[in-house]
């Protein structure tokens, strides 16, 4: 697919990756625009079921990023997250999605270049993985925002 | 509590394969302590029993819900909406609650989305250990509450087999020898004197051993005028 631009979505704790998110803008730094930030209080907020509910809806890819290890305003909400991001990385693999779609990673609020360092490294990934084969056609990035309806 | 642990994800396909509309039931009790069939882990297998079912381009309905108890006949009434509009159960609950539930909706079939393990307790956070065989008559009290049936690897009530060394079980370095627990146990609280006197001939009638068990209480069944 050559038009293909993948949908990442970056679920960023408010201590670090998204302060690093804005100093990024701050720098004038360039990333790829395929990034959605959404930011969390802490990555210890992360429940499992937003990232498989993310991919259900066709994200192509997941950055989840906290604090250092040791550094979550929290004491520990950054290792909860990396234990949820492992269980759902086994459950994606068991399922037959590609677990590579997820990562978390770790950096500090000073870190603007690393956080656009992460969204290249991401979407280049997410990118040669090709689209979500979850993605439907009816179901873009911009429309899956509004509420899900459930029968 | 029951200790049960989810089946793989494409096991459970193949098996829910031929029905289209599936329910998974997640149970309050034991298994959402144990963290395998919970609400959390109705949400998680159900999405990841979609996505597996749409990378297949088959089209699969999957439907989530949780109650109380799947053990109880009270807390089963409330889901015949759900289990009517379904056309397979996934029941993450022990045996007992899947069997409940099939009991209670015969026309539908029900599958067990939980592999049960064992009567145990959370060691530690992330590790469950078994505690308990359900023997049928408990024998804690002769042995310093250090279970003989579970925690001996033969099950042995009259003293410890050849085989442990330095404490640990022959069956595995990584297991404690029961009988080493029970002596220092009994030892530390100056009962090794229990230990003298020969355990009768076990009743293993009163376990499984025994055909499927029912206990029946008299004070408790609602009598009718």
């Amino acid at each position: 697919m050559t038009d293909y631009e993948p949908r990442i979505l970056a679920l960023c704790c408010h201590y670090c990756a998204y302060t690093a998110a804005d100093l990024a803008g701050s720098m004038r730094l360039q990333y790829p625009p395929n990034v959605r930030v959404l930011r969390l209080p802490c990555t210890g907020k992360l429940d499992a079921a937003y990232l498989m509910r993310a991919f259900e809806r066709g994200v192509d890819g997941i950055i989840v990023a906290g604090c250092l290890e040791g550094g979550c305003h929290f004491q520990e909400g950054n290792l909860r997250a990396k234990n949820r991001t492992a269980l759902v990385r086994q459950v994606l693999a068991e399922a037959g999605l590609e677990p590579e779609r997820l990562e978390m990673f770790n950096l500090s609020s000073a870190e603007g270049q690393t956080f656009a360092n992460i969204v290249r490294t991401m979407t280049e990934r997410v990118k040669a993985l090709g689209p979500n084969p979850l993605r439907l056609s009816t179901c873009n990035f911009e429309l899956s925002t509004e509420p899900e309806v459930r029968s | 509590m029951i200790v049960a642990h989810r089946k793989n994800i494409q096991d459970l396909k193949s098996i829910l394969a031929a029905h289209k509309r599936i329910l998974v039931l997640g149970c309050g009790g034991c298994v959402t302590v144990c963290l395998a069939g919970g609400e959390r882990e109705v949400g998680m297998l159900s999405s990841a029993l979609r996505i597996a079912f749409r990378l297949d381009a088959s089209e699969h309905e999957v439907l989530e819900a949780t109650i109380e108890r799947q053990c109880e006949n009270q807390f089963i009434e409330d889901i015949l909406d759900q289990v009517q509009q379904a056309d397979a159960v996934l029941s993450l609950a022990c045996g007992a609650g899947v069997q409940s539930i099939a009991e209670r909706y015969p026309e539908v079939p029900v599958y067990p989305g939980l592999d049960t393990k064992f009567i145990g307790i959370l060691q530690e956070q992330g590790v469950w250990a078994e505690k308990c065989a359900t023997c049928g008559k408990c024998v804690l009290g002769t042995y310093g509450a250090v279970c003989p049936v579970t925690r001996c690897s033969k099950s042995l009530l009259s003293g410890p087999c050849g085989g442990a060394r330095d404490g640990k079980c022959e069956v595995s370095p990584e297991l404690d020898c029961g009988w080493q627990l029970i002596y220092d146990r009994l030892k530390a609280l100056g009962q090794l004197d229990r230990l003298l006197d020969p355990s009768p001939l076990t009743d293993w009638s009163l376990s499984h051993e025994g055909g499927c068990r029912k206990l029946v209480r008299e004070d408790q069944k609602i009598k009718s005028l």
